[in-house]
């Protein structure tokens, strides 16, 4: 125990730490523990939970259920990372230029575009999302470009499918990648490339000796914020991939719904969970969080 | 100006257009006079009108409402007091509180929700409260917004410095004198600013109020998702659009007292 008397300014500090501090352990730390802890237990007959400890849903879940090899939930897997990687890199491509064109406008036009940018992202994201179905539906006119020019079928569309989905997430995580990017574009110390360009590097060799080192955290912190959120995602697969498209956001919440099996569904966020948080030890230890 | 130069303007426009495609999609099609599908018809304003009359929209605007409110009344208070804490002490734990409080933020919105989901269902069997339904609805908005509210708040506080405080100590405040009449007039547009956007996240959310909704408490996103899965239909672009144009007013008064705070 403290020997000294509480001051006043304890009490204060107390004040202020307390009410977040413990909201944040009851309703982050706890539940996600829990998660963890579901994880591990078992199913009953009638998808009551069993407090009886088992590693069945993880082997479950890398493809030896109980008949057998069935590399289901890996085919899952596999095409999540596929479709959240393409969107990423997709970011990266579109954003990049975005950021650096931002940071070239003189003011006023910055911070409008910034604005403008800053927009998407406080709106809701299940409209933008279903907005897809509207743009892509097999009688809208980019569907009838893909028709004509032979992509795709007759009568069909680009949604449902994969070309929505990547649509979707692209849209929907742009300005999240782009946010934490232009924090460090506009940090950038342009008399470093000045001396590089000086000193005889061609401009290609310039940016990636003098610049890109500058905003490798900011980009480091927006690719995760694209990434690892997308590899989650529910409403995109829910409403943009169709009937038959499953995708490991919409797994979880079908183990939680319909299947009734919540100690399954835990096993696949736990291993999201687990990813999440090695990430984000990983870029505080590269300090890309300050751009946050 | 050089050929690289238009480029670089050029890709950049586009990719502004293409993150505001489906915003201006939605309302476009909220005017369209046909019933359904993606071909214009023509020009109507009679899906606006009939919303008025729709008592299933009013009940969950009402119940979105109600709990935007209530949810960024008890965020705000947490959220602020946190963010001036971590602004200006450090303790045991801050390390802690700072890595939870990113995970909202970073863990995929699904794996929140279901982890809120099985920790109510934990309490129920012991205690037969939290039920789905309004009071697990409004748990779950508060803990997504703090995270955010305390992140503008500690921004504000961090840039008005230790100095003004350290002033009003010497010169005779109590720690409490100090905060009451200090820290927290200067903090106060932080506080604003956090206020509307956890104002909007509340509003926009989808999948936490999906998944902790129970009868009777639908919130108007969780309407528009389950109308989308039956077919999209003008009126519920209509109220999308709605919600569109409200979130767009909140972020820009957010940003405005954001501002403020860059000026000082």
């Amino acid at each position: 125990m403290n020997p000294r008397k509480r001051s006043p300014l304890d009490i204060v500090k107390t004040a202020l730490i307390f009410p977040g501090t413990a909201w944040l352990f009851t309703f982050v730390a706890a539940p996600l523990l829990g998660v963890l802890a579901l994880s591990v237990m078992q199913r009953g007959n009638y998808g009551e939970i069993i407090p009886a400890l088992t590693l069945e849903n993880y082997t479950r879940l890398i493809g030896f259920g109980s008949f057998g090899f069935d590399p289901i939930y890996l085919r899952i897997l596999f095409q999540t990372l596929t479709l959240s990687i393409s969107s990423t890199l997709l970011c990266v491509v579109m954003g990049l230029p975005l950021t650096f064109w931002i940071a070239s406008l003189k003011q006023p036009l910055r911070t409008i575009m910034l604005v403008v940018v800053i927009i998407p992202f406080w709106t809701n994201l299940l409209v933008r999302t279903y907005a897809w179905q509207i743009i892509l539906g097999p009688t809208s006119p980019v569907s009838s470009l893909g028709q004509f020019l032979g992509v795709l079928a007759p009568e069909t569309g680009f949604y449902p499918g994969s070309v929505a989905m990547l649509m979707g997430l692209l849209c929907d995580y742009l300005p999240y990648f782009v946010l934490p990017v232009f924090t460090s574009v506009e940090r950038i110390d342009w008399r470093i490339w000045e001396a590089a360009c000086d000193l005889g590097a061609g401009s290609a060799s310039a940016f990636r000796h003098a610049v890109l080192p500058q905003i490798t955290p900011g980009i480091l912190a927006g690719v995760t914020l694209v990434f690892i959120p997308s590899l989650g995602q529910f409403v995109v697969p829910d409403l943009l991939g169709g009937a038959r498209t499953m995708l490991i956001g919409n797994s979880i919440a079908q183990q939680f719904g319909a299947a009734r099996d919540w100690p399954f569904g835990a096993a696949i966020a736990s291993a999201q969970i687990v990813f999440a948080l090695l990430v984000m030890t990983w870029l505080k230890r590269k300090q890309a969080m300050e751009g946050l | 100006m050089k050929p690289g130069r238009v480029f670089f303007s050029a890709w950049a426009i586009a990719v502004i257009l293409f993150m505001y495609v489906p915003i201006l999609v939605v309302a476009l099609f909220s005017f369209n006079s046909a019933n359904f599908g993606s071909v214009w018809r023509g020009f109507t304003l009679q899906w606006y009108g009939s919303l008025l009359s729709n008592e299933k929209v009013l009940s969950c605007l009402s119940n979105s409402m109600l709990l935007a409110v209530t949810s960024t009344a008890i965020s705000t208070v947490v959220g602020s007091l946190l963010g001036l804490a971590l602004a200006r002490f450090t303790f045991k734990l801050k390390p802690a509180v700072e890595l939870l409080m990113f995970v909202p933020v970073i863990v995929p919105d699904v794996v929140l929700a279901i982890g809120l989901v099985s920790f109510y269902a934990l309490i129920r069997s012991f205690t037969g409260l939290l039920d789905l339904g309004f009071g697990a609805m409004l748990l779950g908005h508060v803990t997504f917004q703090i995270p955010f509210i305390a992140i503008v708040v500690r921004a504000r506080a961090l840039k008005i410095g230790r100095f003004v405080e350290e002033a009003a100590v010497d010169l005779g405040a109590t720690p409490f004198q100090a905060l009451r009449y200090v820290i927290l007039p200067l903090t106060a547009p932080g506080v604003v600013a956090g206020a509307l956007l956890g104002f909007t996240l509340s509003l926009d959310d989808f999948v936490v109020s999906f998944f902790t909704s129970g009868p009777g408490s639908m919130t108007l996103p969780v309407f528009i998702y389950s109308s989308v899965k039956r077919g999209i239909t003008p009126e519920i672009n209509a109220v999308s659009t709605i919600m569109l144009v409200f979130s767009i007013l909140l972020t820009l008064t957010s940003l405005r007292f954001q501002r403020g705070t860059d000026k000082s």
